[in-house]
């Protein structure tokens, strides 16, 4: 080691030698930091405009806030659907030491059940630890209080409120209303299609039924939304901007709830459906159809149990008021009359007998009156007053097939009311062709007779034969039904404008008098006369008693029950006051026995609540 | 000599070179300023970091007392034992992170590698300055296996940042000491074949994940890319001045993996701008310029040689963790010298301060 130490070292050179390598060393040193600074130069000049985009888009999102639901009112302005806090049970896992321990210690105050629990523990499991998740949904008022004195003691717990429907009339409207329940993935595609998805990104509900659904887009509102800015895992650090959500419109229905309620008592436990019309507008006091069921059981996802329980025998999610389909029977009687005597084909006074039965020329088979030893001598008021079945088999034979279905047509049967719900059917109007497209076989005149007493093939919901009474009753003039007669927006009330439709024209006007007439007839001295005894309001009305063929539901044929379900269907349609009429009732009821014992009745409990507690209009209001 | 003949300043009886000195502090209180930012804005990692730099000056200001020949009487037995502690983390080192780095040795943990960044170039400078310079070949030989060795015992940690280091800090001493232009050609000629056989052989499949996302970033942004992705937009979207201190929003709602560590240059660029950038660019400038300058001005061949490695490797440092979060280097663990939050390599780089601030300033002594 020492040896070296002598050597001569010539240090100047070696000193030059360092030198010129710590100057190129430097050089190079220069060289690197230049292009660490152009590289930076690039980023932080050049290309700042870009890098400071991605930058905001890192930390800016925006949220969506959904708008409120708008509310539905009745036509006295009771609330019938309302928006609704529920409160939920919420945990911050982060802000919680030991969250299966403070779990229980929680459930001293609520009931948790070890299934909510566990599903809880779980769900964090796999979600953000500073995120909110639910422990109990849909606490009680109780449990909302006793857990507020002692929620000090929890923190990370709270109790988070969100707004959620409720329908405070329960199963008294359900098939009117509708009801709202969670968004599934057919109706975002639907959305999607419609290019409304962006309005529902934060909404939770949407109509799934009735007035809820067709009124939809009116109702929603338009979604607002939040600019926040978030960390690198979502957390929210605070709001940079916000736009509000626009509220959903108001419904303002022409449903009476008084009068609602009164249908829904009137039926009780029979099968049926009940309208009543507003006979100036075609406005929809009542409409309701038994049996009926909660429609709060949907918001909030219906259990097994109950959804199990709603699909017995007697159809309670069958909307009998737009979708039964009922032989209209002795009902359409007066339209009958209207046809024949406007076709000429029996004037007022023509007399036809009746035997108790009619025959067609050269044909063995008797089609026979209800009342087996017949009416004698009878006329079109007769007719109608006493629902003459021969009188109406010979003028529907006068009259021939194509005549009826083309003036029944004019009179809303065999299609769509146009109602302001989805859920409708269009029942059967029979005609020539109708039959040769269905069973392949021509329309036999032996057919028509049937046809001429509202049996055989016609069938009809509940709402097609209110309208068709409706057009008699203002002589023509139709005002197509509807449940919605405004909205309402701050205080704001609009009316919906509503398109009439076509008038029924007669060859000589007075015929609708000769029928309305008939019905007047019908209270003062036929077949609903007992019914009517006494009433403080002049009415006017027809009977029907329906011999079911087949049952009023589309269900296959089911002979078990085919006992039961074979009894007559009651039918009434009846209007008042007779000189200036304001409402149109119609009940149907199921295998229950006549229209003179049970449909009339009914009617009757309506028109007296009408009467005496007689809403207000909403004809001529601003 | 001429320095004799001048009266010794306070700096000199210190053994502190004071442009140097001021230099060095400019960085670090840049560096608790920045901490501050990136730590989240809490004033207890501050203080840690100030507790560090204190220890760090304490051990430059130490290791500036010894003089050069005392390092050159010891380097033998430091890097002999170096080196058997870099064996024994292989075979009883504790794991952190996935990598072999600490020793427990009874009293504390240690980490032999921090060590050897400061005993490579002691012993390359030794080792090279008993001959006379340029070294012969077989000098250089012996030199590339001292070199080597230790490279490669670390690189097994996996470590390949301080391998880095720590294979540049000899290879300076080689180059400084006159190593052939044409053996440098050279060996850069074959730098693509070695590349490509180091590719093959001997780096760790997350070394290679880096490298190729170096390359397209973009391919992966929310796997391996993703750092490099952030960083790159921290810096670029701080502009000219800057988003201002603390308003870094890439680094404050912490987009910026590593923040306070080895990504803290993003967050100076992303909250100082271009501005705050050309400052530290030109501090580190600086410190470079004066430790060639103090080399050049050594005394013996030692010492020359000794003073450039350190402040070459310096800047490999610089070179390396800014050229990383900038999107030019593949993600290796280096920090940004004396900025980045972090004990261990600031007391080693202050240590190294205070054997150039020792070479500066022991010139007299040294008299034959």
């Amino acid at each position: 080691m020492l040896q070296r130490r002598n050597t001569i070292r010539d240090h100047s050179a070696e000193a030059n030698l360092v030198a010129r390598r710590a100057f190129a060393a430097f050089i190079f040193v220069l060289v690197l930091i230049a292009i660490l600074f152009v590289n930076i130069y690039n980023l932080q000049v050049n290309d700042s405009e870009s890098y400071k985009t991605r930058s905001n888009e890192n930390r800016i999102k925006l949220l969506p806030v959904a708008p409120n639901r708008g509310l539905i009112y009745d036509r006295n302005g009771t609330l019938l659907a309302e928006n609704r806090p529920v409160y939920n049970l919420e945990v911050v896992p982060e802000d919680v030491k030991n969250i299966s321990e403070t779990i229980d210690q929680v459930s001293n105050y609520i009931d948790i059940t070890a299934e909510q629990k566990e599903k809880f523990l779980k769900s964090i499991r796999r979600t953000r630890r500073f995120k909110s998740q639910v422990l109990k949904n849909r606490l009680t008022p109780d449990e909302v209080a006793v857990f507020s004195v002692h929620q000090h003691k929890f923190p990370g717990f709270s109790i988070e409120a969100r707004l959620a429907r409720f329908y405070p009339y329960g199963d008294t409207l359900t098939h009117a209303l509708g009801y709202v329940a969670k968004l599934n993935k057919t109706e975002l595609f639907d959305l999607q299609a419609q290019e409304l998805d962006t309005n529902y990104r934060a909404t939770r509900d949407i109509g799934k039924l009735g007035i809820e659904k067709y009124y939809e887009q009116m109702l929603h509102g338009t979604v607002g939304s939040q600019e926040v800015e978030i960390n690198n895992r979502g957390r929210i650090i605070r709001t940079l901007s916000e736009s509000e959500p626009v509220p959903g419109k108001d419904l303002v229905l022409t449903i009476d709830i008084g009068l609602q309620q009164v249908a829904q008592e009137a039926l009780g436990d029979r099968r049926g459906a009940i309208i009543v019309l507003d006979a100036r507008d075609g406005g929809v006091l009542a409409f309701y159809s038994n049996p009926s069921y909660d429609p709060n059981l949907f918001v909030h996802g219906i259990s097994s149990k109950d959804y199990r329980a709603l699909l017995n025998p007697d159809s309670p999610q069958l909307n009998r008021v737009t979708k039964g389909i009922y032989p209209p029977a002795s009902t359409i009687k007066p339209h009958m009359a209207v046809l024949a005597l406007d076709e000429n084909v029996v004037t007022e006074k023509t007399q036809i007998h009746d035997p108790g039965f009619f025959q067609l020329p050269n044909a063995d088979h008797k089609w026979r009156d209800w009342q087996p030893w017949g009416h004698d001598k009878v006329d079109v008021y007769k007719a109608v007053e006493q629902s003459c079945d021969t009188y109406f088999y010979e003028v529907s034979y006068r009259l021939g097939i194509d005549r009826i279905s083309d003036f029944m047509y004019k009179l809303g049967f065999g299609q769509r009311t146009g109602i302001d719900i989805h859920e409708e059917k269009t029942a059967i109007l029979p005609s020539r062709e109708w039959k040769e497209s269905r069973y392949k076989v021509p329309w036999y005149p032996g057919d028509t007779p049937s046809v001429g007493i509202g049996q055989g093939y016609w069938t009809a919901t509940p709402m097609q034969i209110a309208n068709s009474v409706n057009i008699l009753v203002n002589k023509g003039v139709h005002h197509p039904p509807h449940l919605v007669a405004a909205t309402k927006h701050a205080d704001q009330v609009q009316i919906l404008h509503r398109d009439e439709k076509p008038p029924v024209v007669l060859k000589n006007p007075k015929n609708w008098d000769i029928a309305l007439k008939a019905m007047h007839n019908t209270v003062l001295r036929g077949t609903a006369k007992p019914a009517f005894l006494g009433s403080e309001y002049d009415s006017a009305g027809k009977t029907g008693t329906a011999q079911v063929v087949s049952i009023a539901q589309d269900k296959e044929y089911d002979a078990d029950s085919l006992q039961e379900k074979h009894r007559d269907n009651a039918m009434y349609v009846g209007f008042a006051p007779f000189s200036n009429p304001e409402i149109v009732v119609t009940v149907a009821v199921e295998n229950t026995g006549g229209g003179s014992s049970v449909g009339a009745p009914t009617a009757r409990k309506l028109m007296d609540y009408y009467f005496s507690n007689k809403p207000e209009s909403l004809v001529g209001k601003p | 000599m001429t320095a004799l003949s001048h009266r010794k300043t306070i700096w000199d009886r210190l053994h502190i070179d004071w442009p140097l000195l001021v230099a060095l502090l400019a960085l670090m209180s840049a560096s608790t300023v920045i901490i501050f930012s990136a730590g989240g804005q809490e004033i207890g990692i501050v203080y840690a970091q100030l507790k560090r730099i204190g220890i760090s000056i304490i051990a430059m200001f130490v290791i500036a007392q010894i003089s050069p020949m005392m390092l050159q009487r010891w380097v033998l037995p430091i890097y002999a034992a170096c080196v058997i502690l870099l064996v024994g983390v292989l075979l009883f080192g504790e794991s952190s992170k996935g990598a072999q780095r600490w020793l427990n040795i009874g009293v504390t943990r240690i980490q032999p590698s921090e060590l050897m960044k400061l005993a490579m170039p002691i012993m390359i400078a030794w080792y090279i300055s008993r001959a006379h310079l340029p070294p012969k070949i077989r000098h250089l030989c012996v030199g590339l296996i001292l070199v080597v060795m230790p490279t490669l015992l670390i690189m097994k940690q996996p470590d390949l940042g301080t391998s880095i280091l720590i294979a540049s800090s000899g290879l300076f001493v080689l180059f400084m000491a006159g190593l052939q232009w044409r053996i440098i050609l050279g060996a850069l000629a074959l730098a693509p074949v070695a590349g490509y056989a180091f590719w093959q052989f001997a780096m760790h499949e997350y070394q290679k994940t880096r490298v190729l996302t170096l390359l397209d970033p973009e391919s992966d942004p929310l796997g391996a890319g993703y750092h490099i992705i952030q960083s790159k937009i921290a810096i670029g979207s701080g502009g000219v001045d800057g988003k201002g201190w603390t308003q870094g929003t890439q680094s404050q709602l912490e987009f910026l993996p590593e923040r306070h560590t080895d990504f803290i240059f993003s967050v100076l660029s992303e909250e100082f701008g271009l501005i705050g950038v050309t400052l530290l660019l030109g501090i580190y400038l600086f410190i470079i310029a004066r430790g060639l300058y103090i080399a050049v001005n050594a005394q013996d061949a030692f010492g020359k040689l000794l003073a450039s490695s350190l402040t070459l490797t310096f800047f490999v440092y610089v070179f390396v963790n800014i050229g990383m979060v900038s999107g030019l280097l593949p993600v290796v663990g280096v920090p940004l010298p004396l900025i980045s939050y972090g004990g261990t390599s600031m007391v080693t780089l202050m240590a190294g301060f205070g054997i150039i601030m020792s070479i500066a300033t022991h010139k007299r002594i040294l008299v034959n």
